[in-house]
């Protein structure tokens, strides 16, 4: 009880009274109302565009994009074969896959060899037997490797080791020139060894 | 009230009696160690002070630790992810200790690791997220940009491809974190792609997009635009708090259901292209070599997958008696229904009982009861998802598969119980 109440009863009596009456009109509209929340009330709209986020120049979408498609996009100018690719290879590359692209103990599996085996007991996994696209090699040359210092390599440098590789598979002869347009018309041993997504492909019992 | 109660808590007390708060503090302490001594002095008439009393569980009869700003566990607890120690630290996986949670989360200081080039330090203030290719309007956003977009916060598992391959190739590990361990459940909280993927609006032709990372190797994914559009989330927020710098700190996607390679951590650019652009992570990693010599691409979905965390292997059981079965359920295609137990090697089987909610890729606990006689058996689960996929057994896999492939496998998982107690693999 307020001190205002005790002051003025009369005013508390009708207070009361219409603290009565109002909880009797609240009980009947929070019933309803209740009912109406079983489905939660619809969000507020949205706007259809939110204008937030700066506009990106070219000079920045330049700078930052280095996506190379299969079919050549996106591919920077320069050439290299596996003539000049060697001698960075054997540097830069040797290291830890190995002189040929044989590979250095089960952390570094080799990069060459293992043709013909994909369809037998002991399948080997290498860019030549498998890998379906050289646009991949040179892709993933260029994003992450050397292992301690990716991104390090200029893009002559990256035909070069990427030609180097291929040689060492023997897709590409020694002076066959890669860039832009050669690069992307490679053809690999194993372009043709994928197929979708069947799953699910277990039958239910 | 207790008397002693606001005794003891009013600072007038120990200044009425001349007695400064260390003096009192080493008093208490005195008076505790005499009474814990049986050759100390008799004790005083009425009750000796709680202090006195040796009932277990121990209570401390000196203040504890203060407040601290940013909390751990208890140094008692030692549950910790599992790695192998190798030439290459910045490559490589770490697993979450799945046998010591409980529920669905997984804390983020436990959950799994798989790097490929390093855990890259990222200052939130300087990275950006470029929104480009085709695009009526390229976009960049920084992280304020992002946390003003309309969010989302919702619970996610993400498996490895390659959790549990060596079941699949008839090498199973020891115990449920080396086998199952590259999993792990958070609540997400982010952006949802498709909201930035309107602002900037899509051309025709637009059909895939290249997720890429801002880690020294710039990792980078293909992801159809379709997936893209549905439930992905640019997340910067895991379990209520900002990601952890091995989870993708200060941004990340977060593909819901899908392997975990192509959840981009670091994201710093999508790239909204014609055609999936075959990085080595899509066109000859992350795809499934069939014993014909072709492979799969693109198997992005994690299907249906259970284990039993509890009694796993390593583990030992105190005795015969009640033990409850507990584990894990999840499937990249939805919500799990239903787990099955069997106790007695797959003869027969009984239902779990599922925490709720069983939210839709998301890790769902289940239960069931178990009273063990000390038999040698054969502890199992199998889930059930919303679209009717039964979990396969490893033979069902390996007839339609065969055992080259060490991505996708979600076959069931048997824990043997020896007479003795022990649990192990099998």
């Amino acid at each position: 009880m307020s001190r205002r109440g005790l002051r003025r009863p009369k005013a508390g009596v009708h207070a009361a009274l219409a603290g009565v009456i109002g909880l009797a009109l609240v009980s009947a509209t929070t019933l309803a109302e209740n009912r109406r929340a079983a489905k939660p009330p619809d969000a507020a709209p949205a706007p259809a565009r939110y204008a937030i986020g700066r506009a990106a120049t070219e000079e920045e979408i330049a700078a930052r994009d280095i996506s190379v498609s299969p079919t050549g996009t996106g591919f920077p100018a320069g050439n290299g074969t596996a003539a000049l690719g060697r001698g960075l290879y054997e540097q830069r590359c040797a290291g830890c896959h190995g002189l040929r692209g044989e590979g250095v103990g089960d952390d570094y599996p080799p990069l060459a060899g293992g043709s013909g085996t994909l369809a037998t007991n002991n399948p080997i996994l290498t860019v030549g037997s498998y890998w379906p696209y050289a646009t991949t090699v040179w892709d993933y040359i260029r994003r992450a490797m050397p292992y301690e210092t990716p991104g390090t390599l200029r893009a002559e440098e990256v035909y070069a080791i990427t030609a180097y590789v291929l040689f060492l598979n023997g897709i590409v002869h020694e002076d066959t020139v890669l860039d832009a347009q050669s690069l992307p018309a490679v053809h690999m041993p194993n372009r043709d060894g994928f197929i979708g997504d069947p799953r699910p492909d277990i039958p239910a019992r | 009230m207790g008397m002693t109660n606001s005794k003891s808590h009013d600072p007038r007390a120990a200044r009425s009696s001349g007695t400064t708060r260390r003096g009192f503090l080493a008093a208490a302490a005195a008076s505790v160690a005499a009474c814990r001594n049986p050759g100390a002095s008799p004790a005083q008439d009425g009750a000796p002070p709680l202090a006195a009393s040796s009932a277990p569980p121990s209570v401390p009869s000196l203040l504890g630790r203060g407040r601290r700003g940013y909390g751990e566990r208890s140094s008692f607890e030692k549950a910790e992810r599992s790695f192998r120690p190798s030439a290459t630290p910045g490559t490589g996986s770490s697993k979450t200790p799945l046998a010591s949670l409980v529920g669905i989360i997984t804390p983020s200081s436990l959950h799994f690791e798989r790097l490929h080039s390093g855990v890259p330090s990222i200052d939130p203030a300087k990275h950006e997220l470029l929104v480009h290719g085709l695009v009526e309007k390229p976009l960049v956003f920084t992280l304020d940009d992002l946390r003003r977009l309309p969010s989302v916060s919702r619970v996610h598992f993400i498996e490895c491809a390659g959790n549990s391959g060596r079941e699949h190739q008839g090498q199973p590990h020891e115990d449920v974190q080396k086998s199952h361990g590259l999993l792990g459940c958070s609540e997400w909280t982010g952006v949802l792609l498709s909201v930035l993927l309107r602002e900037a609006g899509l051309r025709n032709g637009a059909k895939w997009l290249v997720a890429e990372g801002a880690d020294a190797g710039r990792l980078a994914r293909s992801i159809p635009l379709e997936k893209a559009l549905d439930d992905v989330i640019v997340a910067y927020g895991q379990n209520g708090e900002a990601l952890r710098p091995e989870q993708g700190y200060p941004i990340r996607l977060v593909v819901p259901g899908w392997e975990g390679n192509v959840n981009v951590k670091w994201i710093r650019r999508i790239h909204v292209v014609d055609q999936p652009y075959m990085t080595r992570e899509e066109a000859p990693y992350y795809t499934d070599l069939m014993a014909d010599g072709k492979a799969r691409m693109f198997t992005f979905v994690m299907e249906a997958k259970s284990v039993i965390t509890r009694p796993s292997g390593g583990m030992k059981l105190a005795g015969p008696g009640f033990h409850e079965i507990t584990g894990l359920a999840w499937s990249g295609r939805g919500r799990i229904t239903r787990v099955d137990i069997s106790t007695d090697g797959g003869k027969t089987w009984a239902p779990a009982r599922l925490d709720d909610p069983a939210l839709p890729k998301a890790l769902t606990r289940f239960h069931f009861p178990w009273t063990w006689r000390g038999e040698d058996t054969w502890l199992l689960s199998r889930c059930t998802d919303e679209t009717g996929y039964v979990q396969p057994t490893r033979e069902q896999l390996v007839a339609v598969r065969g055992i080259h492939g060490t991505d996708h496998y979600n076959g069931i998982k048997a824990w043997r119980v020896l007479p003795g107690g022990e649990v192990r693999h099998v």
